[in-house]
């Protein structure tokens, strides 16, 4: 008997949740249809769901006149190369923050979290102008430094927390067997850092993909990636729709497919470890 | 076990980090002080010198100044009430048991992952256009006339799409605090007879206190920064207008940078005033 309401309870859940997790899901995946429409199809009233004549021809149209491959080697260098040199300079900071705690680090840590919180427009003009001085406005480096800086606090908190789970015993124990520093840092430590750097990373890249406000108010022709190239498509209302969703498709899948990995991460990275 | 030696190492590690943070931090601020105190006009005349607190009084006194602050608050009050109220039931139903939860969970997450830019023009859009848009064919479906979202109801719009975005973020967060209550404390409850909702008030609630607590805080240090989603929709026009953006437009597009800075400044205090509840709830956590 009790089994049997757990069974009905069960099959309630199941439909409820599916019914409004798909509902979420819903803009994305009428995105994702209609960039295989026509764009005829796309307007049309009453709307067409999967009955429609599946093209491809929207992304060949946005691929060719768009120099799309552009905007997205601009993300990938922007994204990519923020995040790795974040954590080129956040490893060691975490690593001894971890590892030879100080009464300050506490300090420090929380520090560096209240530099994430400065608004971004409060400071928009002393960075544009010191981009003009530097003859870096519009330029990949420049976006590359600022995104840098902008994550380089949560590079670091995550690290940091990594790396404390990381047992200390395990090193003394290296260090007794006669393990050099060296040795130490690199058959000991790495291999147990590697999962917590590995998703720091992807937690990151995801960030700087997405960033929507130095890459928009930095940028113009030459270094803007996909985030710029989305928002150039605003202007033609109604009549571009299925191309507007093929470009979407292309900017938002990659990222989508990196951030269902990364769930977990989200959670502890972007809480600051204050919900576990 | 920290020697001198190995002492002196960590500092020589954590310096480039804190050198570097330290430069982000203090060079912008202190020229956007620097600039809040002075007539500065790039494009007509450039640095016009000091005029003390003038900028700071005409920023306040301008008429786009409380729509500004009004339009901000409907944006950070209302995206924080639909995320908070529909991510703890989400939570709440996510944690029950069923199948397929992670596929679930993969879609219910999925809106935090698409950049603000494609968001903001797909629900612009596919959604909300009055014509075309699939709310334009629904409304004419059951009879009734379109409504024109991002000029009739400007602000309700952006809310949506806004909160459609974070509403996994509260979700997801919510889920794994929800996760961690201890299920026999649920259980005793449940065997003493507490009704669900009396299970809901005096159990769970208080559990997700602190979690709903750290939620409203990143939340508002990030919907107080919300830009892309109204460059790309309204431009700020129709009541749009949110402080971040009027000091946006202040800067870049009419070129009076006194004037923004002033604003600027104004919009930092009240970023750190929100900044230093989070800090608390986080620094606890640093203790344990």
């Amino acid at each position: 008997m009790a089994r049997a309401v757990t069974q009905k309870r069960k099959i309630i859940n199941t439909v409820a949740a599916w019914g409004i997790g798909l509902l979420i899901f819903f803009p994305i995946l009428w995105t994702i249809l209609t960039s295989f429409k026509t764009e005829a199809q796309a307007i049309s009233d009453p709307p067409i769901f999967l009955a429609f004549d599946w093209t491809l021809e929207n992304y060949g149209v946005v691929l060719e006149r768009s120099n799309y491959m552009r905007f997205l080697w601009n993300s990938v260098i922007i994204a990519g190369g923020s995040t790795i040199l974040g954590i080129i300079i956040a490893v060691p900071a975490a690593w001894s923050m971890a590892f030879v705690p100080s009464r300050r680090t506490k300090d420090i840590l929380l520090w560096m979290l209240s530099t994430k919180m400065l608004p971004a427009v409060g400071v928009l003009y002393p960075i544009y102008l010191i981009f003009i001085k530097l003859g870096i406005l519009d330029s990949r480096i420049g976006l590359v430094i600022v995104l840098m800086l902008m994550n380089l606090p949560i590079i670091v908190w995550m690290l940091y927390t990594y790396f404390r789970e990381i047992p200390g015993e395990i090193l003394e124990a290296a260090r007794m067997d006669g393990a050099s520093l060296k040795n130490e840092i690199l058959y000991v430590l790495t291999p147990m850092a590697i999962p917590g750097i590995a998703s720091t990373l992807l937690l990151n890249f995801i960030l700087a993909w997405n960033e929507a406000f130095w890459t928009l108010n930095l940028t113009a022709a030459k270094a803007a990636p996909l985030t710029a190239f989305i928002a150039s498509y605003s202007s033609p209302e109604g009549l571009f729709f299925a191309k507007l969703s093929a470009a979407s498709t292309m900017a938002i899948a990659p990222i989508l497919i990196l951030g269902w990995f990364s769930q977990k991460q989200l959670v502890s990275g972007l809480t600051f470890g204050a919900v576990k | 076990m920290a020697t001198q030696h190995s002492r002196s190492a960590a500092r020589l590690m954590m310096a480039p980090a804190v050198i570097l943070l330290l430069g982000w931090m203090l060079v912008p601020l202190i020229m956007t002080l620097m600039f809040s105190f002075k007539k500065y006009l790039p494009l007509r005349g450039g640095d016009l010198g000091w005029v003390g607190f003038e900028n700071y009084v005409r920023f306040v006194s301008s008429s786009s100044f409380w729509p500004s602050v009004m339009a901000t608050l409907i944006i950070v009050g209302g995206v924080l009430l639909i995320t908070v109220v529909f991510g703890v039931l989400l939570a709440l139903l996510l944690n029950q048991p069923m199948w397929g939860q992670g596929i679930v969970r993969i879609l219910v997450i999925a809106p935090f992952f698409v950049m603000p830019t494609v968001s903001a023009l797909v629900w612009k859009n596919m959604f909300m256009d009055p014509v075309n848009g699939l709310f334009a064919h629904l409304w004419r479906f059951f009879g009734a006339t379109p409504i024109e979202w991002l000029s009739q109801a400007s602000l309700q719009s952006i809310v949506m799409i806004v909160s459609w975005q974070w509403l996994p973020f509260a979700t997801l967060i919510l889920l794994t605090a929800i996760q961690s209550l201890d299920s026999e404390q649920l259980e005793a409850a449940e065997m003493d007879g507490a009704p669900p909702l009396k299970r809901f008030g005096y159990i769970i609630l208080p559990h997700l206190g602190r979690a709903i607590t750290v939620v409203v805080l990143i939340q508002t240090i990030f919907l107080l920064a919300v830009f892309a989603e109204i460059f790309v929709t309204t431009g700020g026009a129709f009541g749009t207008r949110t402080l971040t953006y009027l000091i946006y437009q202040r800067v870049l597009e009419s070129q009076n940078v006194g004037l923004g800075s002033a604003g600027g400044v104004y919009a930092i205090i009240l970023a750190n005033i929100v900044a230093i509840f989070l800090m608390r709830a986080v620094g606890k956590n640093l203790d344990e």
